[in-house]
């Protein structure tokens, strides 16, 4: 279930982000990776308590050490602020407007997703790729989030059992293991 | 109650102006308007474990600050652009406790005695203020030396034939050096250059209670998930053990207040934006050479020369791709330098006069690589072939680099003035930054790109590629704003009144008791990071007020 999109949301999100990043011989496509879940956690991230904005430190249990990422930094009342700005938008509330009004990333995903059409899904990959094209600023938009989706920290909802790590021999993050010094210098 | 000395910054400046300053019994409040990610909120005195290698946290979602939407800067290339042509970031460093030296990757080199004395070394520019620093390197010395005790730094004597003397060893030998740097180097000395290992705030060994640095690679542009990078843990730590700091952490100082040509403190808006009066005895700014004077415009401070002279660093950035892997995911980003283009031969001073300049001088030159996934992504195209480019990964995998930190010359015209529009989340106005820079910058950048491409090319590259930041004048484009990170020279210090803000020891010449501890003071930009300049810059001022 998605957090904040309809489920036809998704699924067009999901074809969508399938085009940016294909399945491939070396791993899964985006929404296999789990990228549409990236996004939508992003859309939706305060859902959640704290908000799911900033993964915790110092480490992810990957490699050692205690599962720190899965424990979500509180916000303050400037980040909240400054992220519901930019998810929400300003919605004509003064104490967001000081600088004007500010299109949240929730109004460019709802307005982008219904311009690639209900029947994206079920069109030609060429013809999928014009409709993007066609897009370009809400393509360049959803590539931004595709790309950290696919190969960001998996605590934040893509890079699904590191898939998007392993596809390119990237080990994520190290710490505590970090690398020895002949690993650095012969490797 | 009134504290000895108000600090306004909790960076390399303010943490090194508190460390000293407690260490010889004042009290002092250090006010960052950024978050504490740094120290245990239960004892300031210990590291806290909020950084990690998360590149979505740091590189996409502002963790360290400034959040462009609460806390933009504008921009314009100069005042024919209108009022601004960018709202948003604007070279930032983090807004958070410890300012700048989190992020850092620690490349902590120190200036030459020659950077102290361009004036009468070189003589002047077209159309820039060339000046001779009040202080020069021998009386900086010995705060070089204590500064690099307190952060740690670690480094090899006698490895650069070009170094400034030194009173003493390195407190730490130079760490692991990167395979790629280890290629890069050799190819460079195959050329006749003299590459050296970087002097780096980073730990080769345990040192002042914090480990020795695992090689995460996760260094530059990240908060230290282990603490192995000194700076300015090191001086905040020791400053909050003394019980005589108090950190304000999330205040704002929205004005400082002046009696006559005394301060007697400063106005705070705290986290939930409760107003109050801080009286203090000194107050000591080292907010940033773009903050600094916004806080000293915003008290209504009338020097002309308060927001002149900024200078960063014109970056010449070249890039090849390897027939190797050159492992620059794994490390401490940058381990090779080497200073040949600050120091110039036979052939830059010919390309100088060819281009009816007196002289030119590049910077200091980083031997580094890669990138992370995420960034290296966001760099390709989309559709079918992104699987098999980011496998392939030209960036990540097999990239190596050069970035030359070109001395910028200082101009009157590259300022920071208050935005007439533009304002902060608190509704203060924001720092403007006009910028571009000037003939002497882009005949450097000109001459020494095509000779780093030729390194890259003895070191095998399939192909390369040149660019620099700022990538052109033209402030319309988003590559006109610099990326160097290195912001100086807005508060510059001299012994004229008339020419300078501050005096030669760092005091304001209009005011006994306010003092600027960061890179706002510098005279020139050197070819090399601010960063141990600034910190025994206010090391030095500290000293000097007890």
């Amino acid at each position: 279930m998605p957090v904040w999109l309809s489920d036809d949301e998704h699924r067009i999100l999901s074809a969508a982000c399938d085009r940016l990043i294909p399945p491939s011989e070396s791993g899964p496509g985006a929404s296999a990776a789990g990228v549409p879940d990236y996004i939508d956690g992003l859309l939706g991230a305060f859902s959640f308590d704290p908000p799911r904005i900033w993964a915790g430190g110092p480490t992810s249990g990957r490699h050692g050490g205690e599962r720190g990422f899965e424990q979500f930094h509180r916000l303050t009342a400037l980040d909240e602020l400054a992220w519901r700005m930019r998810i929400e938008g300003s919605l004509g509330l003064p104490e967001r407007e000081f600088n004007g009004p500010v299109i949240g990333l929730q109004q460019r995903y709802r307005e982008g997703l219904a311009a690639l059409g209900e029947d994206f899904c079920g069109l030609d990959p060429g013809d999928q790729d014009g409709r993007l094209r066609s897009l370009s600023e809400f393509t360049a938009l959803l590539y931004d989030h595709t790309c950290e989706g696919m190969y960001g920290a998996p605590e934040y909802g893509g890079n699904r059992d590191c898939s998007g790590w392993k596809a390119i021999d990237f080990d994520g993050d190290v710490q505590p293991r970090g690398w020895t010094d002949a690993e650095v210098s012969n490797p | 109650m009134t504290v000895d000395a108000v600090i306004v910054g909790s960076g390399p400046g303010g943490a090194t102006a508190a460390d000293v300053l407690t260490a010889a019994g004042w009290t002092v409040a250090i006010v960052e308007k950024g978050r504490n990610h740094l120290l245990d909120p239960d004892d300031l005195s210990k590291p806290a474990f909020d950084y990690s290698n998360d590149e979505i946290k740091f590189h996409s979602r502002h963790f360290l600050g400034p959040d462009p939407l609460i806390e933009p800067r504008t921009f314009r290339s100069e005042e024919a652009d209108g009022d601004h042509v960018h709202v948003g970031e604007f070279n930032s460093l983090p807004t958070t406790v410890g300012g700048g030296g989190v992020h850092a990757d620690g490349k902590v080199p120190r200036f030459r005695p020659d950077d102290f004395r361009l004036h009468s070394l070189f003589g002047p520019q077209p159309d820039a203020e060339v000046a001779d620093w009040p202080v020069d390197y021998d009386e900086l010395e010995p705060y070089y030396a204590e500064v690099e005790r307190t952060i740690g730094v670690a480094g090899t004597e006698d490895s650069n034939p070009f170094a400034a003397p030194r009173s003493g060893p390195f407190p730490m030998p130079s760490g692991a050096p990167m395979f790629g740097a280890t290629r890069s180097a050799a190819a460079a000395e195959r050329l006749g250059y003299h590459p050296y290992p970087a002097p780096s705030a980073v730990n080769s060994v345990p040192y002042d209670t914090r480990p020795a640095c695992n090689n995460c690679g996760f260094c530059a542009f990240f908060g230290c998930p282990i603490h192995a990078k000194g700076d300015p843990i090191a001086m905040l730590q020791r400053a909050m053990a003394s019980g005589r700091a108090e950190l304000l952490a999330e205040t704002f100082v929205s004005r400082i207040r002046v009696e006559g040509r005394r301060a007697t403190g400063v106005d705070l808006v705290g986290p939930g934006g409760a107003e109050r009066f801080l009286a203090a005895r000194h107050v000591i700014v080292a907010a940033g050479a773009i903050e600094t004077p916004r806080l000293l415009l915003l008290s209504d401070f009338d020097h002309p020369l308060i927001g002149r002279y900024l200078m960063t660093h014109y970056q010449t950035i070249t890039a090849g791709s390897m027939p190797f892997r050159t492992y620059a995911e794994r490390g401490r980003a940058v381990t090779h330098v080497h200073d040949d283009m600050i120091v110039g031969d036979d052939a830059s001073r010919a390309a100088a006069t060819e281009a009816g300049l007196p002289w030119l001088r590049g910077g200091l030159v980083e031997h580094g690589g890669g990138g992370l996934p995420i960034m290296e992504a966001k760099h390709l195209p989309w559709g079918e072939h992104h699987p098999d480019l980011m496998a392939n990964s030209m960036i990540r995998a097999r990239l190596w680099a050069f970035i030359m930190q070109g001395e910028d010359l200082a101009y009157a015209s590259n300022r920071v003035d208050l935005d007439p529009t533009i304002k902060d989340a608190r509704g203060v106005p924001v720092a403007r930054v006009t910028y571009r820079p000037g003939r002497h910058e882009l005949v450097a950048s000109a001459h020494y790109g095509p000779r780093l491409i030729a390194i890259l090319d003895e070191m095998g590259a399939q192909w390369t590629a040149a660019t620099s930041s700022p990538g052109s004048g033209n402030a319309s484009l988003p590559d006109a704003i610099p990326e160097s990170r290195h912001n100086m020279g807005t508060v510059r210090m001299g012994a004229d009144p008339a020419t300078s803000v501050v005096d030669p020891t760092g005091r304001m010449h209009q005011f006994d008791n306010i003092v600027i501890a960061d890179s706002s003071v510098f005279v020139t930009s050197a070819g090399y990071g601010p960063t141990l300049t600034l910190a025994a810059l206010a090391a030095r001022a500290a000293h000097l007020m007890v």
